[in-house]
């Protein structure tokens, strides 16, 4: 089974500051690292490598230097890697991006399964997975909870809806987004960055996609209108519950059901 | 000992100081009170105080002193030992609402606090002024003044030593409830003895610390750990010498075995980023500039797997820190959770020898048939291991337990070690501690008692009583 994983580059800091007076994010001084959630997606691809047989590849866009998250992505067993990069798909919002995503998944050829994390850690939409999924034509499932089994040309999982847990079975060549801990990442390997050092990562530009039409991508191909950017304000809410022992367990056993912790 | 019992015109005096609401007696005393989270001994003072400012400490002494009644400070009884159990009843004050930051003082790099703050808020308030308190024991919800007191060490050691060399300066109530104030903000101090050193470590033998002065260091921007599989227990602690001599100063140089792994990943329910191996090591490195730390992990690296590691896990971001970090912060209960009662061996053995004596517990645990779980300080020689009660009766398992406890402190002994790396004497490894030290030794320590409380009255029956 031939399994697609896109990743992103995102700061390595929970604490992005915004610059008062141009709404900027600050980024000088902060490294990189991979979203978070694609750990998950990632580790998720390779577990279903381990069972399954099959190739892993990855897929990101950004600027040049997101030839590291690759290079991570390697270390962490990942078989092929590709970056779209192009001047030209600078400041896309979340349609040009998915558009550019699929473009480079054709020229990589067929997959079986594209997996995705649920959402990025500084952009927070959830929806370039899905959108990709339209822009490829094929079924896609997100916020999937755990994969329960893999037929020969479907698998069921378990997805997380607002108020229910539903079982559904998708068809390949598909897509999911998988959420957080439906696996327990693996943790990057020094001896595979040994042997990937002079590993080849692929390089997509605008002239190398079967659309070179330069208004779809970038700023460009971009309908969103940021007006305004700005650090969330902070909730610390609290409520304080008085009672018994009895009483107080029940309540907090039926909360933590009601926020889905268990 | 002969000390007076509290009585109501004692409890009276009390609230007389307090107030009724800071004073309780029989069953308004939570069982808590009565013991720590391990010593193997509890029992109840005959009245809890709560104190608020080095005043009232010091009015509470006195009376004390004039009276003979014994005292024991607590903070938030997480020790080990026994440290805090007020074995002869009395008063207990508890400190732990005596918690307020004071000062941070950026110009002498320090921080002035009372008491009862605790580990885990002391280390969020400095980190966000870029300042760093380096020692790092395990039990993050302990007091700052119960760290002072058993003169604590933790995971940071082997880069930057333990509590005593973070102390700079200390206010201290005496058994007499005279207040004294021993060091400052002082770098350097040649003046004399140095009381602050003796208090640090005294395990509240000496005086009830109501202040203290930290040392801060500037705090390094960046910390990478490396996660180290290796086929055996063996080989992996035999590679620490060879790490050591790298001179890749590491913070932290941890070691952990399989089953604690797995006990740990069943206490948290989480999975552990990898528990494929027999034996694990886990070693930090911490700078300002992620490619230094790179150079610096990268030779190490190199080393661990010239000696057999089967890979070098890397683990730099905060969230495979968490993976990896939280479950070794829950070792301890984990394993606590996994059997019906234990008692732990703390004992510190010269770095070269650690693989010795992990071996020779696991001989151990074949001769007596019990189960023996250790896991611990690779790096600066202190090692927690834990003899596990299990299915024995209590009667089979303290025979058990002070037959596995001797055979270790004889070997630590043999091995030129010492009693406790980092939890104290307290009450429970007295006998061990007296076996080791010679009576020129234990005199010494008795006519210091002696010199700071002349009647006994503060934790009585502790470290050598």
């Amino acid at each position: 089974m031939d399994i697609l994983v896109c990743i992103k580059q995102v700061p390595d800091t929970s604490k992005v500051e915004v610059d008062p007076v141009t709404g900027v994010l600050k980024r000088d001084g902060v490294d990189s690292k991979m979203n978070p959630y694609d750990l998950y997606a990632l580790e998720t691809a390779l577990r279903i490598k381990e069972q399954q047989g099959g190739l892993v590849k990855v897929i990101t866009m950004g600027p040049p230097q997101a030839k590291e998250v690759i290079k991570e992505a390697y270390m962490m067993g990942a078989d092929e890697g590709t970056l779209i990069t192009d001047r030209k798909f600078a400041g896309a919002d979340v349609l040009a991006t998915s558009y550019t995503i699929s473009q480079g998944v054709r020229k990589m050829g067929g997959f079986d399964l594209i997996l995705c994390g649920k959402q990025t850690t500084d952009g927070d939409t959830a929806q370039v997975g899905p959108e990709m999924g339209e822009y490829l034509g094929i079924p896609h499932i997100t916020n999937v909870l755990k994969i329960i089994d893999i037929k020969e040309k479907s698998m069921i999982v378990e997805m997380d809806m607002p108020d229910t847990i539903e079982v559904a079975e998708i068809q390949f060549p598909c897509l999911i987004t998988v959420e957080k801990d439906i696996f327990q990442p693996r943790l990057p390997s020094y001896k595979r960055k040994l042997t990937a050092k002079d590993k080849e990562i692929r390089i997509l530009t605008i002239n190398d996609l079967d659309d070179k039409d330069e208004m779809k991508y970038g700023l460009n191909g971009s309908p969103t209108q940021v007006e305004r950017i700005f650090p969330p304000s902070v909730n610390k809410d609290r409520e304080i519950w008085t009672g018994t022992g009895d009483k107080l367990s029940l309540q907090m056993a039926s909360k933590l059901r009601e926020l889905k912790f268990i | 000992m002969d000390y007076k019992k509290i009585d109501a015109g004692d409890v009276e005096y009390l609230i007389s100081v307090l107030g009724s609401e800071r004073v309780f007696t029989n069953e308004q005393i939570n069982d808590d009170f009565s013991h720590d989270e391990m010593g193997g001994i509890s029992r109840k003072p005959d009245v809890l105080v709560e104190v608020l400012t080095t005043e009232e400490v010091s009015k509470i002494m006195k009376y004390a002193y004039a009276h003979k009644i014994p005292v024991v400070a607590r903070g938030s009884g997480t020790g080990l030992v026994g440290a805090s159990v007020p074995v002869y009843g009395g008063i207990m004050i508890n400190m732990s609402k005596m918690n307020r930051i004071l000062e941070i003082d950026e110009e002498n790099l320090t921080l002035t606090l009372e008491p009862g703050v605790l580990l885990m808020e002391l280390s969020a308030f400095v980190e966000e002024h870029d300042l760093f308190y380096p020692p790092d024991p395990g039990e993050k919800s302990a007091t700052i003044a119960g760290n002072i007191n058993t003169n604590a060490g933790g995971m940071r050691a082997v880069k930057y030593g333990v509590t005593r060399d973070y102390v700079r300066g200390l206010e201290v109530v005496l058994p007499n409830g005279e207040i004294l104030e021993v060091g400052g903000k002082v770098v350097k101090n040649s003046s004399g003895y140095s009381i602050k050193d003796l208090i640090c470590g005294s395990e509240g033998t000496l005086g009830i610390v109501t202040k203290a002065i930290l040392k801060l260091i500037p705090l390094p921007k960046k910390a990478i750990s490396l996660l180290i599989p290796f086929p055996s227990l063996d080989m992996a602690i035999g590679t620490v010498p060879e790490i050591v001599k790298s001179k890749a100063a590491p913070t932290a140089i941890e070691f952990m075995q399989r089953e604690v792994i797995l006990a740990a990943e069943e206490y948290l329910g989480k999975k552990f980023p990898d528990n494929s191996s027999d034996a694990y090591l886990l070693l930090t490195f911490d700078g300002n500039i992620r490619d230094e730390i790179e150079q610096a992990y990268e030779k190490v690296a190199d080393i661990c797997l010239k000696e057999g590691a089967c890979d070098v896990f890397i683990v730099d971001t905060d969230e495979r820190k968490d993976s990896v970090w939280s479950a070794r912060g829950a070792f301890l209960e984990a394993v606590k959770a996994s059997t019906t009662d234990m008692d732990e061996c703390d004992v510190v053995v010269p770095r070269n020898k650690v693989a010795e004596f992990i071996k020779f517990t696991h001989e151990l645990q074949d001769r007596f048939q019990v189960r023996i779980r250790s896991f611990g300080h690779a790096g600066d020689g202190n090692l927690h291991v834990y003899v596990l009660k299990d299915a024995l009766s209590e009667d089979a398992w303290k025979k058990k337990l002070s037959e596995v406890f001797e055979a270790m402190y004889s070997k630590s002994r043999e091995l030129s070690g010492l009693v406790s790396g980092e939890h104290g004497i307290g009450f429970a490894k007295k006998a061990y501690m007296l076996e080791q030290y010679s009576h020129e030794y234990v005199e010494l320590m008795k006519n210091i008692k002696l010199a700071f409380d002349s009647r006994n009255i503060l934790n009585p029956g502790k470290i050598f009583q």
